[in-house]
């Protein structure tokens, strides 16, 4: 057993190693995954469009989420700006902008409850009815899942915050979650384009 | 950082002593967050699946030994060779390469565990439940036939033979589940690596004196996640299609199959790569060590790697020739398969020169190295001939596939996983396998295997076509398949040695001190097998070869690069 099997000494241990922060590399691994999800979708949705063998269309029903969509972007918003209150040891300001930023984004969730509820039983549009029932309840409710998902996360940094257990040093760490959320809202904004203004 | 004497005191080379109660024991394993054990768990999970869709092969072979066979009945045949296909992929190959990158990669980057250890545990026991999931499916649930409900749609499962119509029962929710939750397992495990491998590097080890092992990995990493997310959610929609009554893939209702096909492809053939990619990164380690000489062409084996990874993204449709995509989609998928051999030649001329003019010492592990160059080979030229579309009307769905594949991933991916099992075994367990059995092992697998493979391109080429469940005789393919038979027989018994050795040598074997090879690469710098923190003193490199510098202080690598 050779204990010159150690390891090499550093030649510069001034020069500073500086490596980037893994929970960002991660979460951008994630996002990259997820966006191929959805871009999966997302082709079958325009595969599928005008393909239907049966009404509902949906020029017949779709109507602009403008309300919910300014709502979800301005939460993005929000979002940034706890971030930089975080970094700058403001958790007043922070727990704030969190707070605002859950508020958004259940009004989100309420718009798209709210125009389900009207196609499912107004329109009669199910899952089942046809190929534009079966891609716009799939693709939209993927969204709207990562939505829920991104609010359990923000409530629970919001929950922290108010009960004092968030500080500075946590910064880079909503910095993570953060990301996570814009990626949210940016694929809102491709679903918007292909469901609502392409596809109809 | 600390001087050198520190260093050499803190580096405790010694394992520990006293065994503690067996209960903890199965209570550490069960909860461990380090990368060695999950990596070891991995691997041990991965064999036990193999020993299964191994004997799911031989069964399959004595069917077809001979025409108008009825060792099994039809159905089981069916869901046969679906289980066989499954667990190869999903539940041998991914989690063997991902336990070796477990346990590897940060031994051989200096780090002391993976990025996210928690999420490294929890994708583990993800793909395992995965496996015990599709498992389950032979004895749980009403299944097509009254018994059991193993799938028997195929590996990959076309549609609209997977809509309830066609599948009642729950065999193919246990199919489509199962790869669900491993290919969650499989994400999970690669942002680990990419995250390990970007952000866990010991000091001086920038991205170009990173061992080509790590880099591999990365690049097959990177791949999951465009690669693997297609299927997930091709999975996802075929859940909706199943439980919920959507219409994506059900053909009545204006749905698609090809769309399926296009899915499912997307994933399919980069997963090749995805496997492949690690064996690559095998084969940088070990035909260096074995030849006594520097990796030849670093940078080029890098910049091949990652346009492997980037053009095996638009080869997908070459599975669909026979589909009809039309001239301009054919052409395409022809060019785009062709030109990925171009960068899988570098590598494999680069190995070359790396043998070149070295002294080679043929052990174990380089006996199976150069199997993997020979055999590699010749699966990528029958790859080659079927990327011609016109070739591939011809043979498409015939035993010439099967024969092509199976030389792809037990010629090139088995062999060097062979390789990579004698080569760092005695880091893993420290003791050396046993030498003569391990020429045992490789002699009678290779001639098995030249018997099987070879043999089953011709039956192929003569019309009989894959997954028939027996054949009349007076067509030709009697002979050919009793030969493939004979084969796939001792291709058995050199595993069962294969499996012996790996358990004899645990308890009988000699002991292999830290560094048995006299290898370069970090790893090596450690106690076999590795204490829990892998490195009491986190390690500082000046070039590539770590190891090499420490042994020949007046001619240090880091003079040349």
């Amino acid at each position: 057993m050779q204990p010159s099997v150690a390891v090499p000494i550093s030649v510069d241990p001034e020069k500073s190693w500086v490596l980037p922060n893994r929970g960002i590399v991660g979460m951008w691994c994630l996002i990259t995954a997820e966006a191929a999800i959805f871009l999966i979708f997302i082709v079958a949705y325009v595969y599928y469009l005008g393909k239907n063998l049966s009404g509902p269309t949906p020029s017949e029903v779709l109507e602009l989420p403008i309300f919910g969509t300014i709502c979800l972007l301005s939460s993005s918003l929000t979002v940034h700006a706890a971030v930089v209150a975080l970094r700058k040891g403001n958790v007043r300001r922070c727990a704030l902008a969190l707070a605002l930023t859950v508020a958004l984004g259940a009004i989100f969730l309420l718009t798209t409850a709210k125009e389900w509820h009207h196609l499912i039983y107004e329109a009669g549009l199910t899952i089942r009815t046809n190929l534009f029932g079966t891609t716009y309840y799939s693709l939209v409710g993927l969204h709207a899942t990562h939505v829920i998902v991104g609010l359990l996360l923000l409530t629970a940094a919001l929950l922290f915050s108010l009960s004092g257990r968030v500080t500075e040093e946590h910064a880079e760490r909503l910095e993570v979650l953060s990301l996570y959320w814009h990626f949210v809202d940016a694929v809102w904004v491709i679903v918007f384009l292909v469901v609502y203004v392409i596809g109809r | 950082m600390a001087n050198a004497t520190t260093t050499l005191e803190a580096i405790d080379l010694n394992s520990p002593a006293a065994r503690p109660p067996r209960a903890s024991v199965i209570y550490e394993w069960l909860t461990t967050v380090d990368h060695k054990k999950i990596g070891l768990m991995y691997i041990v999970y991965a064999l036990l699946f193999l020993v299964v869709a191994g004997a799911q092969a031989l069964v399959m072979r004595i069917q077809l030994a001979v025409p108008n066979n009825h060792f099994v009945s039809p159905q089981v045949f069916n869901r046969l060779f679906t289980m066989h296909g499954t667990t190869m992929i999903f539940f041998v190959a991914v989690p063997v390469l991902f336990g070796f990158g477990n346990y590897l990669i940060p031994l051989m980057i200096g780090a002391r565990d993976m990025a996210f250890p928690r999420l490294n545990a929890f994708s583990f026991w993800l793909s395992a439940f995965g496996g015990f999931l599709l498992y389950l499916s032979y004895i749980a649930g009403n299944g097509l036939y009254g018994a059991g409900s193993a799938p028997d749609v195929g590996w990959f499962a076309y549609a609209p033979l997977t809509a309830k119509v066609f599948s009642p029962g729950h065999s193919t929710d246990y199919w489509t589940l199962s790869v669900l939750l491993s290919g969650i397992g499989t994400t999970g495990t690669a942002i680990n690596i990419v995250a390990t491998a970007f952000c866990m590097r010991c000091k001086g080890m920038t991205l170009t004196r990173m061992p080509l092992f790590v880099w591999l990995y990365l690049v097959a990493s990177c791949m999951v996640f465009v690669v693997v997310s297609p299927l997930s959610a091709a999975q996802i929609m075929l859940c909706l299609d199943r439980y919920l009554g959507s219409h994506f893939f059900d053909t009545q209702a204006g749905g698609s199959a090809v769309l399926w096909m296009h899915f499912f492809w997307i994933f399919g053939h980069p997963e090749v790569y995805i496997l492949i990619l690690p064996t690559f990164a095998f084969m940088n380690e070990i035909i260096p060590v074995f030849s006594r000489k520097a990796i030849f062409g670093y940078p080029a084996m890098v910049a091949a790697s990652v346009g492997i990874g980037f053009v095996s993204l638009s080869v997908w449709a070459h599975h669909m020739f026979t589909v009809g995509m039309g001239p301009a989609g054919n052409t395409f998928f022809v060019f785009a398969t062709m030109v990925v051999s171009v960068p899988t030649g570098i590598k494999m001329f680069n190995w070359l020169a790396t043998i070149w003019g070295g002294k080679v010492i043929y052990q174990v592990p380089m006996m199976f190295a150069v199997g993997f160059l020979f055999q590699f080979l010749m699966a990528g030229l029958t790859g080659i001939m079927l990327s011609a579309a016109p070739f591939d009307w011809q043979l498409s769905a015939s035993y010439f596939v099967v024969a092509h594949f199976h030389y792809v991933i037990v010629g090139g991916i088995l062999f060097s996983l062979f390789a990579a099992f004698y080569y760092w075994y005695p880091k893993m367990t420290g003791r050396m396998m046993s030498e003569r059995l391990g020429k045992w092992h490789f002699w009678l697998f290779i001639i098995g295997f030249h018997i099987t493979f070879d043999f089953m391109h011709i039956p192929g080429l003569l019309g009989m076509p894959r997954r028939v469940y027996t054949y009349e005789a007076g067509r030709g393919w009697e002979v050919w398949n009793l030969i493939v038979g004979i084969g796939a027989i001792i291709q058995t018994i050199a595993t069962l040695i294969f499996v012996y050795n790996l358990i004899y040598s645990y308890f009988r074997g000699k002991i292999a001190g830290p560094d048995p090879w006299d290898a370069w690469t970090l790893e090596w710098a450690t106690a076999s097998p590795p204490q829990p923190y892998n490195f009491a003193v986190e390690p500082t490199i000046t070039s590539r070869r770590p190891l090499w510098d420490l042994k020949h202080p007046e001619d240090p690598d880091s003079s040349y690069e």
